[in-house]
C-alpha cells in the first residue's frame, strides 16, 4: 500500500494522474504537464512536497554533530531561519543523501531529507549520534505538511492566500525562512524560479492548497518538478548522484566546505583522497529525439554518461546532465547513443534556465 | 474514462487500428495510452517499404515523461507514415484517433482476427 500524503484526496479530487513515487502515491501531472512547467517559469504553481521529510534537531551537540555529519559547513549559519543545501556523505565520499537544513539557533537546526532516503537518513543519523556521543535528539516530522510554491508571481500570490504572511516573508533573501503563526515560509525550492516553500502541520494542508488555487497558483504535479529542477540544473538524489557517486563528480563540489581544516566530516577523508575525476556538465540535444538517463556520451576525451535527460520545455528541446571525462568544457561537440545510434550533441554550463530566462544554448 | 471507438481494432499493446476499403491498416495509439504517457514530444516512425513482422516494435513515441515502443499489429509492409504527427507530435494528445502514425499493407495470409474489438480492448484497459 502506497503512502498518501494529507493532500492525497485534494490530488485525486482534482483528476491527476497519480503515480508512486518512492512508496508514495503522488500527482506526476494534474492535465499537461508542459502546460504546469510554463506555470511555474511564468507565473506560479505549487507542488506537494509533503512526501519529503523534515526531521528537527534540538541539544547542545546539535552545531558541533551537523558539523560532522554533513559536507557543507553549518557554522556558516548565524541568522534564526538561514538554511544550507548539503550532502550528507558515507565513510567513502558516496552521497547518502543531500539535503537542506534550516538554522533556528546552535541547539536547533530542522533538516529536510528526499522521501526515498528518508528511512536510511535517519537509521545512518542515529548511527551517527551513537558513535559521536553527540548530546541531542532527532524528531521525525510526518505531522507537517509541505508546499512548495514557485514562479515569478509565487510569492504574491502566497501572501494574498494567507492573509498577513507579507509582513514576516517580504524582506526574506534566498534560503532564508521565517515563522508565520505555525507555518514556516522559506525562500526555497527546486525549480529555478523565485518563491516559497511552506511548512505547515498537515491538517491545514488542504485549506491552504485550496486558497492557493484560487489566488491562481497552479496546481503541478511531480512531472513538471523535474523538468524544472532539470533546466535549473539542480541534482536529482537517486538519479545525479548516490551513494556510489562522489559530489566532486556530481557537480556538486560547491557544496562541499574544506575551509575549515580543523573541521572533520564523514567522508572528508575519502574525497581528499580521491579527487575529482569526472566533469558534470549539460547536453544540449541537436538530432531528434529525447535524452535519457544513462545514455551513452562520446566526446574527444573518451566516453560518460547521461544522469538525467528529458524534454525541455523551455528550450524546446532534449537536455539533459552527463559526466563526462574530466576536463570536457562547454561548447563542444559530442554524440550521444540513442538506440543504437549516434546523434550529435553538445555541451553547456548548468543551469539551462532559471528565473524565466532561457541561459544555455 | 477512455475513448475507445468502436469502429476500430485493438491490441493489448494500445495501439489502435482501422482497417480502410483498400485493404491497408491505418495504424496510431489509443487515448488511454497517450493518457498514459501524457504530453508527446517526439515520433520516430518507419520508413515505408520497412517490412514488419507481428508484434515488430518498429517504432517510438516520446513524451516528456517516458519512452514507449510501437509494435505492428500485424505482419505486413510500411506504404506511409504521417510526417504531420511527426511534425507536430502533440497532435497524439489531442485526439490520439485522428493522428495516426503508420499505413501498413497486410501480409498475404495475415489474421486480422487476432485483433482486439472495442469490448475487448475495454476489458484490457480496465484490467490495467
Amino acid at each position: 500500500m502506497a503512502k498518501q500524503t494529507p493532500l492525497h484526496a485534494t490530488h485525486v479530487a482534482a483528476g491527476a494522474r497519480m503515480v508512486d513515487f518512492a512508496g508514495w502515491d503522488m500527482p506526476v501531472n494534474y492535465g499537461s504537464q508542459i502546460e504546469e512547467h510554463h506555470a511555474v517559469r511564468r507565473d506560479a504553481g505549487m507542488f506537494d512536497v509533503s512526501h519529503m521529510l523534515a526531521v528537527d534537531v534540538e541539544g547542545a551537540d546539535a552545531e558541533r554533530w551537523l558539523r560532522g555529519l554533513l559536507a557543507n559547513d553549518v557554522s556558516k549559519l548565524r541568522t534564526s531561519g538561514k538554511a544550507l543545501y548539503s550532502c550528507m556523505l558515507n565513510p567513502q565520499g558516496g552521497v547518502i543523501d543531500d539535503l537542506i537544513v534550516y538554522f533556528f539557533d546552535e541547539q536547533q537546526y530542522r533538516i529536510v531529507v528526499n522521501a526515498g532516503t528518508a528511512d536510511k537518513d535517519l537509521s545512518w543519523m542515529r548511527r551517527n549520534i551513537a558513535d559521536t556521543g553527540a548530546n541531542l535528539t532527532l524528531e521525525s516530522r510526518r505531522d507537517l505538511a509541505m508546499i512548495a510554491v514557485q514562479g515569478p508571481n509565487a510569492r504574491s500570490k502566497t501572501w494574498s492566500a494567507l492573509p498577513g504572511s507579507e509582513a514576516v516573508s517580504a524582506e526574506l533573501k534566498p534560503f532564508q525562512a521565517a515563522w508565520f503563526d505555525e507555518i514556516l515560509i522559506a525562500r526555497t525550492g527546486y525549480t529555478g524560479e523565485d518563491g516559497f516553500e511552506l511548512t505547515l502541520p498537515a491538517n491545514r494542508a488542504a485549506e491552504i492548497w485550496t486558497a492557493l488555487s484560487a489566488t491562481g497558483v497552479a496546481p503541478c504535479g511531480l512531472g513538471a518538478r523535474d523538468t524544472l529542477r532539470l533546466e535549473a540544473g539542480m541534482n536529482l538524489y537517486g538519479q545525479d548522484m548516490d551513494d556510489t557517486v562522489s559530489p566532486l563528480d556530481a557537480g556538486l563540489a560547491w557544496t562541499v566546505d574544506f575551509k575549515d581544516s580543523g573541521r572533520d566530516f564523514v567522508g572528508k577523508a575519502a574525497l581528499l583522497a580521491k579527487p575529482q575525476a569526472q566533469e558534470m556538465l549539460g547536453l544540449i540535444l541537436d538530432d531528434k529525439g529525447v535524452l535519457r538517463a544513462h545514455m551513452k556520451v562520446f566526446t574527444s576525451a573518451g566516453e560518460g554518461e547521461t544522469s538525467s535527460g528529458s524534454f525541455s520545455p523551455t528550450l524546446e528541446k532534449s537536455i539533459a546532465f552527463a559526466r563526462l571525462p574530466l576536463g570536457t568544457s562547454a561548447g563542444e561537440a559530442v554524440e550521444v547513443e540513442i538506440r543504437g545510434k549516434r546523434v550529435a550533441a553538445h555541451t553547456v554550463k548548468l543551469p539551462f534556465a532559471r528565473n524565466g530566462k532561457v541561459l544555455a544554448a | 474514462m477512455s475513448n475507445i471507438p468502436a469502429d476500430l481494432k485493438y491490441t493489448k499493446s494500445h495501439e489502435w487500428i482501422r482497417a480502410e476499403a483498400d485493404g491497408s491498416l491505418t495504424i496510431g495509439v489509443t487515448d488511454h495510452a497517450q493518457e498514459a504517457l501524457g504530453d508527446v514530444v517526439f515520433l520516430e516512425l518507419p520508413e515505408e517499404g520497412r517490412s514488419l513482422a507481428a508484434g515488430e516494435a518498429c517504432a517510438v513515441i516520446e513524451s516528456v515523461k517516458a519512452a514507449s515502443d510501437i509494435y505492428a499489429p500485424v505482419a505486413g509492409e510500411v506504404i506511409g507514415f504521417n510526417q504531420e504527427a511527426v511534425d507536430a507530435p502533440e497532435a497524439v494528445n489531442a485526439d490520439a484517433y485522428a493522428a495516426w502514425l503508420f499505413k501498413l499493407k497486410p501480409a498475404a495470409g495475415s489474421d486480422l482476427s487476432v485483433l482486439l474489438d472495442a469490448a475487448g480492448y475495454q476489458a484490457v484497459v480496465d484490467a490495467a
